[in-house]
């Protein structure tokens, strides 16, 4: 995948594209202010899930342990997987146990970062999203690109397209007549997957919680196909997040609360599927429960990042994050895209040894939009700011002395070191400040040859405009800069004796709007 | 702190600062030892390198009763970013330094109506203006409606409500150079609202988050112009501020299409 800022150019060229996403993005985040709005104590309740995750973390070893004997006491396998490669081998040696060449699966983040689909394939075992949206990215042999919508970026029009060119090779095809009527386009969709859920003898899910107290796991979600896999299948693999433990039963209460109303906006979610390990005649017979890793612990040691692994996957923050909003998820090029995922991409795969990963804690504008949505209170732009130094300090020639990371200094390590010798003294700063003063002047006196007199004055104290300069960068290809004053305010401090000589400062004013 | 921006490039926002509170009997001082808040440097995640700054920032400042500052931003990165800084540092005295200096540090805003309790500073600026409150100041400092009822006090002055008026301008430091792309289509949409409004002028209290706007403006020729809050508040019926614009496309194609005929 290409950097951040490459990436991104596809999506803000894209006008229907962006306007899929606008449109999607205002609808959720309406609907959720909406809904938040109705819960008086919606802010004590973000801290109480603040807390209730921050306990867990700092106790996170003791109640895995828990969870793994209540797990095995209630019949379920319990598998413990360091990796991506480890989860994967587990599940696929679950399948193949039981001869099994294809699975249905609920939509599940974990299954997804580890690459579950992938590593299944190339074993010969073939997983069907059950979910609409992933079904629809399945099919498009598309990315998701939102955690909770993952098709987002594709309209009505786009969808029908996709079921009537590619259902067919995955099992019922589309009706001819099919329209790009919402109605039409799910009854498809539902006809194809319930081929599908009456078939599979294997499922594979995620969990959204599981309970330490009582071996719990509960899936969160809205279309039934997450009660289809957990219920009607013989064998069910669940891929679970080691961050994923709640201490009780009781801890639910607040997450089913801060969930539905964060995530799709509504006030309660439609299906809460909950199961403890095997019951005889009713549901899976058997269960198996990956735990997984894949880089949490190193995120739990991180003091400033390991608060988003309070992180419950409710998307919020993506329906608010105005650069989301403009480039979509697939900039990302990770699996969990928009603020959330700039933080928990690098930390879970490490900085400073990839420059896609590394461009991602930059894809900010650090507008904190994403704190204020968030139900577990991740203060986003804090753990940006930390991953950028991380990153910043992975490449420093001074430190770690040529390590792995290091590359020669770039521009912008240059322009820093000089910021901060310039900065570091009022003297030198005065005496560099002096220089745009001196540009401002020598512009002033050619002002008619580069144009800056009659097009500016839009600019902050009302002074004429540069328009493309040359070293300008990516600053001076659509916005103007303005020209420098021929005077800064220290040097006119020290002239007017800090602005009491009123008439030279009103003279100076005078001189400058001219 | 008048902020290392303002001095270099915008200095009518500093003297608009000083005539602003020495009007409402403040005893105003420029130390000269002060440079940057050192947020350029922090942002982009070169802690060492916003040290120095930071250094100077408690050194300029250690003594005086309040520091105030013409930048949510910059507020922000004082009271926020200025603890971090100082234990990258190791240093314990710049530690404390920085913690007595952050709850004396005041946005401008702030300072008028927390400190010196002031809505109405007497000022007059006969123009329609919208207001964009700038991220920092709305969601990092919380500044809320300070500045609306502020320039709801200012005479002949009409304030039209900018939509959308909480999204992101798109600035964000270097955002704005590493995100070129992205932050232009923030920009863009925010300069579409601001000129749907029909206000004369865009207003912020983030000169920073003006000049990204107002250099959208410039090359759009929208005939619209940027302007500090400080610079609003501190013109008067003696002293008015100007708002000059250029003309736009239209008005100037039509004034050659006039002299023309």
């Amino acid at each position: 995948m290409p950097p951040f800022p490459q990436a991104a150019r596809t999506a803000l060229a894209d006008p229907q594209l962006r306007a899929n996403l606008r449109h999607a993005t205002h609808t959720i985040r309406d609907k959720r202010a909406a809904v938040v709005a109705e819960v008086d104590e919606w802010e004590a309740l973000r801290r109480k899930g603040a807390g209730i995750k921050d306990d867990m973390l700092a106790h996170l070893d003791e109640h895995l342990v828990r969870l793994e004997e209540q797990l095995t006491a209630r019949g379920a396998v319990v598998h413990w997987a360091r990796d991506a490669a480890e989860a994967c081998a587990i599940v696929a040696q679950v399948a193949r146990d039981h001869r099994a060449d294809e699975v249905v699966k609920v939509k599940s983040m974990a299954t997804a970062e580890i690459g579950l689909n992938e590593a299944l394939a190339q074993e010969g075992i073939a997983a069907w999203e059950t979910d609409l949206a992933e079904l629809i990215v399945q099919l498009g042999d598309d990315l998701p690109s939102h955690i909770l919508v993952p098709a987002i970026h594709r309209n009505r029009a786009e969808i029908r397209r996709i079921f009537l060119d590619r259902m067919a090779a995955a099992g019922r095809p589309a009706p001819a007549d099919l329209t790009d009527e919402p109605r039409e386009l799910a009854a498809a969709a539902r006809l194809h997957l319930r081929e599908k859920f009456l078939r599979a003898t294997v499922a594979v899910s995620g969990a959204n919680f599981a309970v330490a107290e009582t071996g719990t796991l509960v899936v969160v979600e809205s279309e039934g196909n997450g009660r289809m896999c957990l219920t009607l299948p013989e064998v069910l693999v669940s891929v679970v997040g080691i961050e994923k433990v709640l201490p009780t039963t009781a801890d639910l209460d607040t997450f089913l609360r801060l969930l539905p109303r964060s995530s799709t906006g509504e006030r309660m979610n439609p299906y809460t599927s909950m199961w403890t390990g095997v019951t005889p005649g009713d549901g899976p017979q058997e269960v198996h429960v990956v735990l997984l890793d894949n880089g949490r612990t190193d995120v739990l040691a991180d003091e400033v990042g390991r608060q988003a692994l309070r992180c419950i996957r409710c998307s919020a923050c993506l329906n608010v994050c105005p650069v989301y909003e403009r480039t979509g998820g697939h900039a990302y090029g990770s699996v969990y895209p928009g603020p959330i995922g700039a933080i928990l991409t690098p930390m879970l795969k490490g900085v400073g040894h990839d420059e896609q990963v590394d461009s991602l804690p930059y894809a900010s504008s650090l507008c904190g939009r994403c704190y204020e949505v968030c139900p577990v209170m991740i203060d986003i732009p804090e753990v940006l700011v930390h991953l950028r130094s991380q990153v910043v300090d992975a490449h420093r020639d001074t430190v770690g002395g040529g390590g792995l990371g290091w590359r020669p200094p770039t521009p912008l390590d240059l322009a820093m070191r000089g910021a901060a010798l310039v900065l570091g003294d009022g003297r030198r700063m005065a005496w560099a400040a002096r220089g745009t003063a001196l540009a401002g002047r020598v512009l002033g006196a050619t002002r008619g040859r580069l144009g800056g007199g009659a097009r500016g004055r839009a600019l902050p104290g009302g002074r004429g405009a540069l328009g493309r300069v040359p070293g300008g960068g990516g600053w001076t290809d659509a916005r103007d800069l303005p020209a420098p004053p021929t005077d800064t305010f220290r040097a006119w401090w020290t002239r007017t004796h800090g602005g009491r000589d009123e008439a030279t400062t009103t003279r100076t004013a005078q001189e400058e709007r001219r | 702190m008048l902020t290392c921006i303002n001095d270099a490039m915008f200095p009518e926002t500093g003297k608009a600062v000083v005539r602003l509170l020495r009007r409402l009997g403040v005893d105003v001082e420029f130390p000269p030892g002060q440079s940057c808040c050192g947020q350029p440097m922090t942002n982009t995640g070169y802690l060492d390198e916003a040290v120095p700054a930071v250094r100077a920032f408690a050194s300029a400042f250690e003594g005086y009763d309040a520091v105030v500052v013409p930048s949510g931003s910059c507020a922000g990165s004082v009271r926020h970013q200025h603890g971090l800084v100082a234990r990258r540092a190791g240093d314990p005295a710049l530690q404390d330094a920085v913690r007595r200096l952050a709850p004396r540090t005041h946005e401008l805003t702030e300072f008028l109506l927390d400190v010196l309790e002031v809505e109405d500073v007497g000022a007059s600026f006969p123009h329609s203006v919208t207001y964009h409150p700038t991220c920092h100041s709305l969601r990092l400092l919380g500044v809320g409606d300070r500045p609306a009822r502020l320039l709801r006090h200012v005479r002949g002055l009409r304030l039209l409500e900018l939509p959308a008026a909480e999204e992101c301008c798109g600035f964000g430091g270097t955002f704005a150079v590493k995100n070129a792309e992205t932050s232009v289509a923030m920009g863009t949409d925010k300069v579409r609202h601001a000129v749907g409004t029909g206000a004369e002028v865009l207003v912020a209290s983030d000169n920073s988050c003006l000049m990204h706007l107002g250099g959208l403006l410039s090359r759009e020729r929208a005939g619209m112009r940027v302007m500090h809050l400080a610079e609003i508040l501190a013109s008067t019926e003696d002293q008015p501020a100007s708002v000059l614009t250029a003309p736009t496309l239209l008005e100037r194609t039509s004034a050659a299409r006039g002299a023309r005929s």
